[in-house]
């Protein structure tokens, strides 16, 4: 019983992690523009597709689909990078001339975006799966019943690095002086010399970035993939932001992680016939938290000023 | 002429009117060698639906301004109720209607169905609207989005409906022989129903909005906080045009489930809603008329785009991010067409 | 002999350390044109947000009429019979003038949806007398000839008229007024204060006005009190305000 508990908690705090990868992506955006950014999940899912045909073209997987440590670095930087300017031409071609109209409008553009990406990837890559290149090092090590994949250990680890990255740069660096600033009062930041335009694509290319490394992890670890893995989880990396309080950087990651540990619960707890309703958890916790704290575990709502 | 008369003729013209053209269109006029039109039967009955879909969705997402994207959920509730009632309990509703000439049965039956099924994505309305509603624009649109999806997972582990299978010979039901006279009722009428439907459907939302629920609704859109200073329980206002909006996707989804005879949860995904708020988007937000324009041309697109049906998704997509950004507001805006309109100026309302 | 129509006690609404309303007492007394004055940021609109159900005071009570109105919502608080105007405009932006003062007749519109949905005669009636009512309103405010245009395009001091004709029509018995004056030039101003008065008797109102131009209160306030960082400093006639030591010191001596 222990046992399974503290498999399900391993399986979540991976989980978790990608979660939080993206949940940041959403968070961010939001931060700077009020902006759902819909089609956050489907940048990382151009992400995965992005290392899938890198791993090709350089030759960096071995016959047998296998890849070492060094080559998925390689993968995932090259990831990070495309991903990185997709989110920035996506900020400036679709939201950035709809800025200036009701928030609705920017909502309806992201899910135009989302959908573009979705079935255009279905035209580009083709609708049926892909196999993303395995480790060469895949191990297991088992501690009773408890089992630990070297990739979950990879999962949590590059994550918690990118996160501890990311902190420093809002929180260290000038750049993230001026996206706080802009997230705080976008008008007054234009009006204090910040070159906003500059900042809103940077966050999305951090975002982005961010995302894409979460969709090299995950294919590591779930080697199938498709154009439409990216819906139900930046769905649920959304509700993890949600969650956290939307806006707020550590509330995403808290978010995540929650997210990701109630998930394997279920899959973990649930009986088998009620195992299609995992993918509920998300949506149930999401309700529940918009009926009782809307603002998320860390985050704050303004109220309108009448 | 006295207004009930009026109304009375206005009810039976159209009736009639309708009755006439689904006679032409589905078995044609032998002596005049006009020929039965299968083909447009089919597409205009998918445009009577659409547009159902879309006048209900805009109460909501026009009118109240508060945005909605879990449309397909609530068609699937009335669309899986409507085919559930048809399915399990015609067999039983025409035995006792026995007295009846037929038509008249099937068409009580009919009605029992889709109106089980209007009540029951009403009641889901109620029950995602009331806790959701009190909450801001994306907010909304994200629980909309999620409960659609529970809807579909839900109904996806139902069996009795079909689960992953689909449901089919929803009209013919679990008889051995199966009993086709429904079916070959449908056959003969479904065009009309539809229609008939989209006409009702239409004048309940006309009627609505222009009156004091109307401007009710539209003060909301326009600054909920003067409006709830104003009086209106924006709460229950929203609660109330996300019922009615929901109940009459119920109805566009009972009715698809009849004309189709097979449901599949595939025809209900988060992709649906996003077309019939294209179909909104495209005509304009809180036009009845944007709305049926809308209905209409996304419904025929597709059977022009027919060799390009891979990329139908693709060029919709493209579509909607274009006229966000082009003309926000969609075609006709919050304007609506009319036939003295088309002459001389336009109405706002 | 006193009728106190509108009556706080202690009433007081803390945001976050921030005390911004402090144990206030406000009595105005029915069919009363009271004003309330203070300098920018003295918390004059955050208590027409207490009085209004906006916000929900962190202590002490409110009462309309008797009524106790804490916990209940704008709305409700508006069917007790007290309506607004806003210091930053709020009107319905794409409505026309005349629905704008429409809409906020529903408040005492008669028909049920079914009506509306069959078009009854009681549907009719009660559209027609929202439309009559809704002109005669306008038409007291010189905005009839306006009244198919589109409210956000009138000129800024007919906006602020608009407002009172709307909240006007929800026939209430209390009316509080923010700033109704606020950009208007002094002719306007007057004109407007002797409106405000001339309404006060056609429709038995009592009226609660916010400004910060004291020669406006002054003129046609029977009662007036000053508050300052959320506190009353002085209540009184005009008369009495004008020479209050505390006022003139806090108030008149800064402008």
């Amino acid at each position: 019983m222990l046992q399974t508990f503290i498999q399900q908690i391993i399986n979540g705090l991976a989980l978790g992690s990608i979660y939080a990868l993206i949940a940041l992506g959403y968070t961010m955006v939001y931060g700077v523009l009020r902006l759902i950014n819909f089609a956050h999940g489907d940048v990382y899912m151009i992400g995965a597709f992005v290392g899938y045909y890198a791993a090709q073209k350089f030759g960096i997987a071995s016959a047998s689909g296998q890849i070492s440590f060094g080559g998925a670095l390689i993968l995932m930087m090259t990831a990070m990078m495309a991903s990185a300017s997709l989110g920035v031409v996506i900020e400036r071609f679709a939201y950035r001339p709809v800025r200036k109209y009701p928030r609705l409008t920017s909502l309806i553009t992201a899910i135009g975006v989302s959908l573009l990406l979705e079935n255009g990837g279905q035209v580009l890559f083709g609708a049926d799966p892909k196999f993303f290149p395995i480790l060469n090092s895949a191990v297991t090590y088992t501690f009773g019943s408890v089992t630990v994949r070297l990739t979950d250990i990879i999962i949590v680890v590059v994550s918690v690095s990118l996160m501890v990255l990311l902190q420093t740069i809002v929180l260290k660096t000038k750049l993230g002086k001026a996206m706080r600033a802009v997230s705080y009062n976008l008008d007054a930041a234009k009006l204090m010399g910040i070159n906003t335009d500059f900042i809103i694509a940077f966050t999305f290319a951090l975002g982005s970035a961010l995302a894409a490394a979460a969709g090299i992890l995950v294919s590591l670890s779930f080697p199938k993939i498709d154009p439409l893995i990216g819906v139900l989880t930046g769905l649920k990396a959304f509700v993890a932001a949600v969650l956290g309080g939307i806006g707020n950087i550590t509330g995403a990651v808290l978010g995540g992680f929650l997210i990701g540990i109630a998930e394997t619960m279920a899959a973990g707890y649930l009986p088998q016939s009620l195992n299609s309703y995992k993918d509920a958890v998300a949506f149930a916790i999401l309700i529940l938290v918009l009926l009782f704290k809307p603002a998320g575990l860390m985050g704050s709502v303004a109220p309108e000023k009448v | 002429m006295p207004p009930l008369v009026k109304k009375l003729l206005w009810s039976l013209g159209t009736v009639g009117i309708l009755l006439v053209v689904n006679q032409v269109m589905v078995n044609g006029i032998g002596g005049y060698g006009i020929p039965a039109q299968d083909y447009y039967v089919r597409v205009l009955t998918l445009v009577g639906i659409s547009i159902i879909a879309a006048v209900s969705l805009n109460l909501i997402n026009g009118y109240t301004g508060q945005f909605s994207i879990g449309h397909a959920g609530f068609m699937a509730v009335g669309g899986y109720t409507a085919a559930y009632i048809s399915f399990y309990y015609g067999a039983g509703i025409l035995n006792t209607l026995q007295g009846l000439p037929l038509p008249v049965a099937l068409t009580i039956r009919l009605f029992i169905s889709l109106l089980i099924g209007v009540v029951f994505s009403a009641l889901a309305g109620f029950v995602v609207g009331m806790p959701s509603l009190r909450l801001k624009g994306d907010y909304l649109a994200i629980v909309t989005l999620g409960f659609g999806e529970i809807i579909r997972i839900i109904i996806l582990s139902i069996d009795s409906v079909g689960g992953a299978r689909g449901f089919s010979s929803i009209v013919q039901g679990a008889t051995e022989p199966p009993d086709q006279r429904m079916f070959e009722f449908l056959k003969e009428s479904i065009f009309f129903w539809v229609f008939l439907f989209a006409v009702i459907t239409v004048v309940i939302v006309k009627n609505l909005v222009n009156s004091t629920f109307g401007r009710a609704l539209t003060s909301i859109r326009e600054n909920e906080i003067a409006a709830e200073a104003m009086g209106i329980n924006t709460t229950r206002y929203k609660v109330i045009a996300f019922v009615i909006s929901a109940g009459l996707a119920g109805l566009a989804g009972g009715l698809f489930a009849h004309y189709d005879n097979y449901l599949n949860t595939n025809s209900f995904t988060f992709v649906k809603s996003v077309e019939v708020i294209i179909m909104i988007v495209l005509g304009g937000m809180g036009s009845i008329t944007g709305a049926i324009l809308g209905a209409t041309v996304l419904t025929i697109l597709p059977e022009l785009l027919r060799d390009l049906q891979q990329y139908r998704m693709v060029i919709y997509s493209l579509l909607l991010i274009v006229i966000m950004i082009v003309r926000p507001q969609g075609i006709l805006g919050r304007r609506e067409l009319s036939l003295s309109g088309l002459f001389g100026k336009k109405k706002t309302v | 002999m006193a009728d106190s129509l509108l009556k706080t006690n202690k009433a007081t609404i803390r945001f976050g350390g921030l005390v911004a309303v402090n144990e206030m007492n406000l009595d105005v007394q029915r069919g009363q044109l009271f004003g309330l004055i203070g300098p920018n940021g003295a918390g004059k609109t955050t208590i027409f947000n207490l009085l209004t159900g906006v916000y929900q005071p962190t202590s002490g009570d409110i009462s309309v009429d008797g009524v106790d109105i804490r916990g209940k919502l704008p709305c409700e608080i508006s069917a007790l019979g007290v309506s607004r105007t806003f210091q930053n405009i709020r009107l319905f932006a794409d409505m026309t003038v005349l629905e704008n003062v429409k809409t906020a007749c529903h408040l005492r519109s008669k028909q049920s949806i079914l009506d509306a949905v069959f078009r009854t005669k009681k549907h009719q009636q009660d559209e027609q007398e929202q439309e009559t009512f809704a002109l005669e309103l306008l038409e007291i405010f010189k905005l009839d000839h306006l009244k198919h245009e589109k409210s956000t395009s009138l000129p800024y001091g007919s906006q602020r008229r608009l407002e009172i004709a709307r909240a006007l029509a929800t026939r209430p018995k209390l009316l509080l007024l923010d700033e109704p004056a606020a950009g208007m030039n002094p002719q306007e101003s007057v004109d407007l204060m002797k409106l405000i008065g001339w309404i006060r008797d056609r429709f038995e109102l009592t009226i609660l006005l916010v400004e910060h131009n004291m020669k406006v209160v002054m003129g046609i306030c029977e009662r007036i009190q000053v508050v300052e960082y959320g506190q009353t400093i002085a209540v009184g006639t005009p008369h009495e305000i004008k020479t209050d030591k505390r006022v003139i010191e806090a108030y008149l001596g800064s402008a």
